[in-house]
């Protein structure tokens, strides 16, 4: 009797515990997974008032559009090039702070302060820089250099870049101080003590207890540049140099034609895409990182 | 001999070292300023007159109709105005009441989410923490793909629920999706994992509730962690541009984030103005807590559990 009295107070409290996850697992199934099981549909069908099941039709066409493979092509380029970048100065600034040079938190905060500062005004400034007749022209004249039309060259991705480092790199480097900090000192300390050079303290301990940030570091700067997309749009407009033309815009201007079910297919796509980097990142990770833990 | 000879050497060391650290602090102090330089350049120039700031850049702002002012062909970056005028703020916060308007939309937005979200999350968050069954273990994972998805791909679903909800064009549209969220689900989570399970053990030995375990336990443990992610999300939401953009049609009720950007080129002192005022508070919130805020960081940087 009294065993079954505290199953029941057991089941009672999960009981709680329970309810209390329920707001927001509806919400997610609300708001997220199901509109987004009903894009999965829209991929396949002809159009939203047939409904027609046309299967792989919207793909095939998706895959086949001229402006997507651009977009692709564009926001591929970029990713490549910006992650990498964004990973490797942010651990670099951070190993710079590491070192123990005076006024450390000040340039903390001031690493961290672009976070603060809205997109607008950011693309105000940029502006500014970047004009043919802008200040970054100006410096390059004054070292001989003829200027160039940033946002309208093939230069324009740089311009881009610049504004994402700038912005993420801040946020990036804390991750990697807080997993410096966290690195074994007596390992780093035994390996002072047996004439580790530097450069074989920071490739073979380092670099190992690191590598979860990396991964993690690396995965938000893939995330995040794609946020940048909303700069560029605010910059350029909807219809911006072939170099600066993403998937941002070619979600943007197929949103505004109305056409579903090829803006579905291009989602469905991006997510699977997505998923893919993370699960390749997972895996290398998982295959790097082992002897860490 | 011998000793002089070591002591000049670790003379020589000491001096090596110092100036390594003083080429470091350099480096540092020069990409310090490249950072602060756009922020310090929105700040100063937001003093500057509009005839100013036209002679400055009126190559790029100012359309070629108006050929009557003076327009320097050359962009001068300017820091230090000529003359410090608080016209530009009298126009904003005074003479044209858009922009406090704008400035409202923005806070009856951002506010309720970042309460709704935490809110949410810190129930939802506690019952991760406490029982890990397989089920729990799949929506955690589930959580975690939906934080790395771009928003691109979920402005499709975002529509259609507005939609059928017929919520389109009000300020629910934007509003319930970031209650939802699962990013402040993911990083709570994560820091109640860190609550010594003692401590909830003890409670529950002294005959407490689950729902006393985590108002009495849980939550003080964590308030910290709660002021981070309330922070990050605040900044987060607080420079929102796609979702109003496309939810929201209805210009009079989109956040200034949003009208910041269409505030056209001829009022280019009224627009650094305005993201100067934008820009409070965040800045207030951010040298308020920003060891809170580091934390938070600190503690969103690895995906795995």
């Amino acid at each position: 009797m009294k065993e079954l009295r505290r199953k029941i107070h057991i089941r009672r409290e999960q009981l709680v515990s329970i309810m209390m996850l329920w707001p927001s697992i509806l919400g997610v199934l609300l708001f997220f997974l199901l509109p987004f099981a009903v894009v999965c549909y829209y991929s396949m069908i002809d159009s939203p008032l047939r409904q027609n099941f046309v299967f792989l039709e919207n793909y095939i066409q998706i895959i086949q559009n001229s402006s997507f493979l651009l977009a692709a092509k564009n926001t591929a380029m970029f990713s490549a090039l910006a992650v990498p970048l964004a990973v490797v100065l942010a651990l670099g600034l951070a190993l710079l702070l590491e070192s123990r040079i005076p006024g450390k938190s000040q340039f903390r905060t001031f690493f961290l302060s672009p976070m603060m500062v809205p997109v607008a005004s950011v693309v105000l400034v940029w502006q500014v820089l970047f004009h043919v007749n802008g200040a970054a022209n100006q410096i390059l004249t004054f070292f001989g250099s003829s200027g160039i039309d940033w946002l309208k060259s093939d230069q324009a991705q740089i311009v881009v870049i610049l504004l994402f480092l700038w912005k993420n790199l801040g946020y990036n480097m804390i991750l990697f101080m807080a997993s410096l900090s966290n690195i074994p000192q007596d390992l780093l300390e035994v390996a002072d003590i047996e004439g580790a050079s530097p450069w074989y303290k920071f490739t073979r301990i380092k670099l190992r207890y690191l590598s979860p940030t990396i991964l993690f570091v690396t995965i938000l700067s893939l995330i995040n540049s794609f946020k940048v997309f909303r700069e560029i749009y605010l910059l350029t407009g909807s219809y911006p140099y072939e170099s600066l033309y993403t998937l941002q815009h070619f979600m943007n201007n197929t949103f505004h034609a109305l056409n579903y079910q090829k803006l579905s297919a291009a989602a469905v796509l991006m997510a699977i895409v997505m998923v893919a980097i993370i699960a390749i990142l997972f895996f290398v990770e998982d295959r790097f990182g082992k002897d860490v833990e | 001999m011998k000793m002089q000879c070591e002591k000049a050497h670790v003379k020589n060391k000491k001096k090596e070292r110092i100036f390594c650290r003083s080429v470091l602090f350099l480096l540092a102090a020069g990409f310090a300023i490249l950072f602060l330089l756009p922020t310090i350049l929105t700040f100063t120039n937001s003093f500057m007159s509009q005839t100013e700031l036209s002679s400055n850049y009126g190559v790029i702002f100012d359309s070629l109709k108006d050929s009557t002012k003076y327009v320097s062909e050359q962009v001068n970056l300017k820091f230090i105005p000529d003359m410090v005028t608080f016209k530009q703020y009298f126009t904003v916060l005074l003479a044209s009441p858009e922009y406090l308007l704008k400035f409202w939309n923005s806070v009856i937005l951002v506010v309720p989410i970042v309460l709704g979200q935490v809110g949410i999350a810190t129930l939802a968050a506690y019952s991760l923490m406490r029982y890990t069954s397989r089920f729990r273990k799949l929506i955690f994972f589930v959580y975690v793909i939906l934080m790395l998805m771009p928003y691109q791909v979920m402005l499709v679903p975002n529509y259609l629920v507005a939609q059928w909800l017929g919520i389109l064009n009000t300020r629910w549209a934007v509003l319930f999706p970031g209650f939802f969220a699962p990013f402040s689900v993911f990083l709570l989570t994560k820091f109640m994992k860190r609550i010594p399970s003692s401590l909830i053990e003890a409670a529950f030995m002294d005959g407490a509730t689950e729902w006393q375990v985590f108002t009495r336990v849980c939550l003080p443990q964590c308030r910290s962690a709660i002021y981070s992610i309330a922070i990050l999300v605040f900044i987060d939401y607080w420079n929102m541009v796609e979702q109003p953009l496309i939810l929201l049609a209805d210009a009079t009720k989109q956040p200034l984030s949003v009208y910041l950007s269409t505030i056209n080129s001829g009022e280019v002192g009224v627009a650094f103005a305005v993201a100067t005022i934008y820009m409070i508070p965040p800045l207030l919130l951010f040298l308020h807590g920003e060891s809170y805020l580091v934390e938070g960081i600190t503690h969103s940087g690895s995906v795995k559990g």
